[in-house]
């Protein structure tokens, strides 16, 4: 009704103007600046919200420890023998589980102000999708290195050594960053961040545990077998487990690689498609 | 010849069956402030963000510095800043890693954004809260940091959504002097308000719309023209007694009386400001108590009331600013 008065507290007005006047505008960055860029705000964002480590942190350890100790010594006689087919099926398992947080943090993220921001930059807008992938990255390999790193103290000595345990754990990281975009495509589908960790949990659960993890599919009954063999984790847990010991492993390699490379044909142009679609 | 910042041509969203804009025409010469009013739904939010490449136009053109919005997004892209409706900074980092992202996504290297993050933070009275989490800003803060997020590189168009609603005077009044500065500056300013009275500050031309229709362009004086001198507000001290100060009022001012919400309030259109006084004296003759009597700006309600007969859509809750 009343005008509202104009405050003379207001920040003086010549620092504002002087600041516009200096505000000019750099080179047009390239792809790989802004990649990083994004990484950097998500690895940003990982430390103000710590919580998002224990799942990389905590829960690998309580995996490595309950089903080397509680199942371990049941299924293959002694601790030592078990860690050693088991680690790296541990690996693959709890690198594969955290990936879906990806999709849930997007889903979370899209409908942000913020967003609006980054889509109306003249940026390459991918960028916004790979920068916090490459921070996830990051995750998998703390998550890894974790897993390794506990089994090393309990016993688990790779016969390949530490080459063998790099590259092993080199092709975990990167199925783990593939099928990332199957969750970004999800995680920007989903209405809801619940609806997309449902289906995670969904995808996930079978693809962990109806694999070569825990038992020897030749112990399961027929049916069940061929799931267990025709699920990419089992090849990743072969390939894996191939790689640290020193065993000839080649094909499962290769298969995993072009799981890799068709998870990404796919599901990077959809995430991208899903990214630029309006809402 | 008049350089134009933004020219739109019968601009038309639909969203399903829902018409957010329904031919749209705008003509906002560069170098000035273009304020667009209209209620809540009105399709102000669907007009900015198709002019900001971020929605694609179901039909019609519009040109950003002559370039195509559909087009030639990115060329639109290297000239414009946007802020959102709601906060478009995140609230889990600090107002200074905000700016910092702000600056390296738009070229600076890491240092030079820094720096340029501590100035802008300086500049906007931030600086103590540079290293807080935008979470635990004010309402009035994360406004201010994302009108600075909008600024780290001086854009020739910068889009304001909505810069003020819920705001409190101060933090108004210090958006407003970050609007002034930028056109001082050459920038263009298209701002999206429900306040004529902003409106009326800041805006050298302005766009009323209503269910995604311009209903009127001109400069505020020319609209307030349109809908009289302003407003006579009067609140009586018995609410028994409105119906028969509102015969009074209708009577003395020969303009339609509307009622508030408050029991005991009136309000009408003042043609003619002298006859404010004429009222309150028809109210002491006829023995009616009046607790108050104000001469404002006309509302814009009823703004909408006089241009298009109707009142804004009674939707107009404010939304929360998130
Ligand atoms: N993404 C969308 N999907 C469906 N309807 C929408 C969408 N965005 C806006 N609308 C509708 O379009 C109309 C105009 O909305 P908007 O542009 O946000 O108005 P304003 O900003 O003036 O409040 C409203 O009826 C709104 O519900
Ligand atoms: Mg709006």
């Amino acid at each position: 009704m009343s005008i509202v008065p104009v405050p003379t507290t207001a920040p003086s007005a010549d620092p504002l103007r002087s600041a516009l006047a200096s505000g000019a505008r750099p080179a047009r960055p390239g792809a790989a600046a802004v990649t990083l860029a994004f990484g950097w705000l998500a690895l940003l964002r990982i430390k103000h919200v710590p919580s998002q480590l224990f799942d990389v942190t905590v829960f690998p350890l309580i995996m490595l420890v309950m089903f080397t100790y509680l199942f371990g010594g049941a299924l293959a006689g002694s601790t030592g023998d078990y860690l050693r087919s088991v680690l790296p099926g541990i690996l693959v398992m709890t690198v594969t589980m955290t990936t879906q947080s990806t999709g849930v943090a997007l889903n979370t993220d899209i409908g942000d102000g913020v967003f609006d921001r980054f889509r109306s930059l003249p940026i390459w807008q991918p960028a916004a999708l790979i920068g916090p992938l490459l921070a996830d990255l990051v995750r998998y390999a703390t998550s890894a290195a974790v897993v390794v790193g506990a089994g090393t103290l309990l016993g688990f000595r790779p016969n390949a050594g530490p080459l063998g345990l790099l590259a092993g754990a080199g092709l975990v990281l990167l199925f783990a960053w593939s099928l990332s975009w199957v969750w970004t495509s999800f995680g920007l589908l989903a209405r809801r961040p619940e609806s997309m960790m449902f289906i995670g949990m969904l995808v996930t659960f079978p693809l962990t545990f109806v694999s070569n993890v825990f038992v020897d599919p030749a112990t399961l009954p027929g049916w069940l077998e061929r799931c267990v063999e025709v699920n990419p984790v089992t090849h990743l847990v072969t390939a894996t487990r191939g790689l640290m010991h020193g065993e000839p492993v080649a094909a499962q390699v290769g298969i995993v690689l072009l799981t890799c490379a068709g998870m990404v044909a796919v599901f990077a142009p959809v995430t991208m498609r899903l990214y630029r679609r309006e809402r | 010849m008049t350089t134009y910042a933004i020219l739109t041509e019968d601009l038309r969203k639909t969203f399903g069956g829902t018409v957010a804009v329904d031919g749209v025409d705008l003509a906002v010469p560069a170098g000035t402030v273009y304020g667009v009013l209209g209620p809540n739904g009105a399709g102000k939010t669907t007009t900015m963000r198709m002019l900001a490449t971020l929605v694609r136009p179901t039909s019609g053109r519009a040109r950003v510095f002559g370039h195509d919005v559909a087009a030639e997004a990115d060329a639109v892209r290297a000239r414009i800043s946007l802020t959102g409706q709601y906060a478009s900074v995140d609230g889990e980092l600090t107002g200074a890693q905000n700016l910092t992202l702000m600056g390296r996504l738009l070229g600076h290297r890491h240092r030079a954004a820094v720096r340029r993050a501590r100035e802008l933070l300086t500049v906007f009275g931030l600086e103590e809260a540079a290293d807080r989490q935008v979470k635990r800003y004010s309402g009035g803060m994360r406004r201010r940091l994302d009108i600075a997020a909008g600024i780290v590189v001086t854009p020739a168009l910068v889009f304001l959504d909505e810069p003020t609603t819920g705001l409190d005077p101060r933090s108004r009044g210090q958006v407003w002097d970050a609007v002034r500065a930028l056109t001082d500056g050459g920038t263009t300013v298209l701002l999206t308000t429900q306040y004529l009275e902003e409106a009326d500050r800041l805006a050298d031309r302005l766009a009323v719309i209503d269910r995604g229709r311009v209903i009127a362009t001109g400069t505020p004086a020319e609209l307030k023209q349109s809908v009289g001198a302003g407003a006579l507000r009067v609140r009586v001290q018995d609410a028994d007694r409105r119906d028969e100060a509102e015969r009074i009022l209708a009577d003395v001012l020969a303009q339609p009386v509307h009622h508030d919400d408050d029991p005991a309030a009136l309000s009408a259109r003042l043609v003619d400001p002298d006859r404010a006084g004429a009222a309150l004296r028809a109210f002491t003759h006829a023995g009616i108590e009046v607790s108050a009597l104000s001469v404002g700006q006309p509302s814009l309600d009823e703004v909408f009331l006089a241009l298009t007969g109707h009142h804004a859509r009674p939707d107009t809750a404010e939304e929360p600013l998130s």
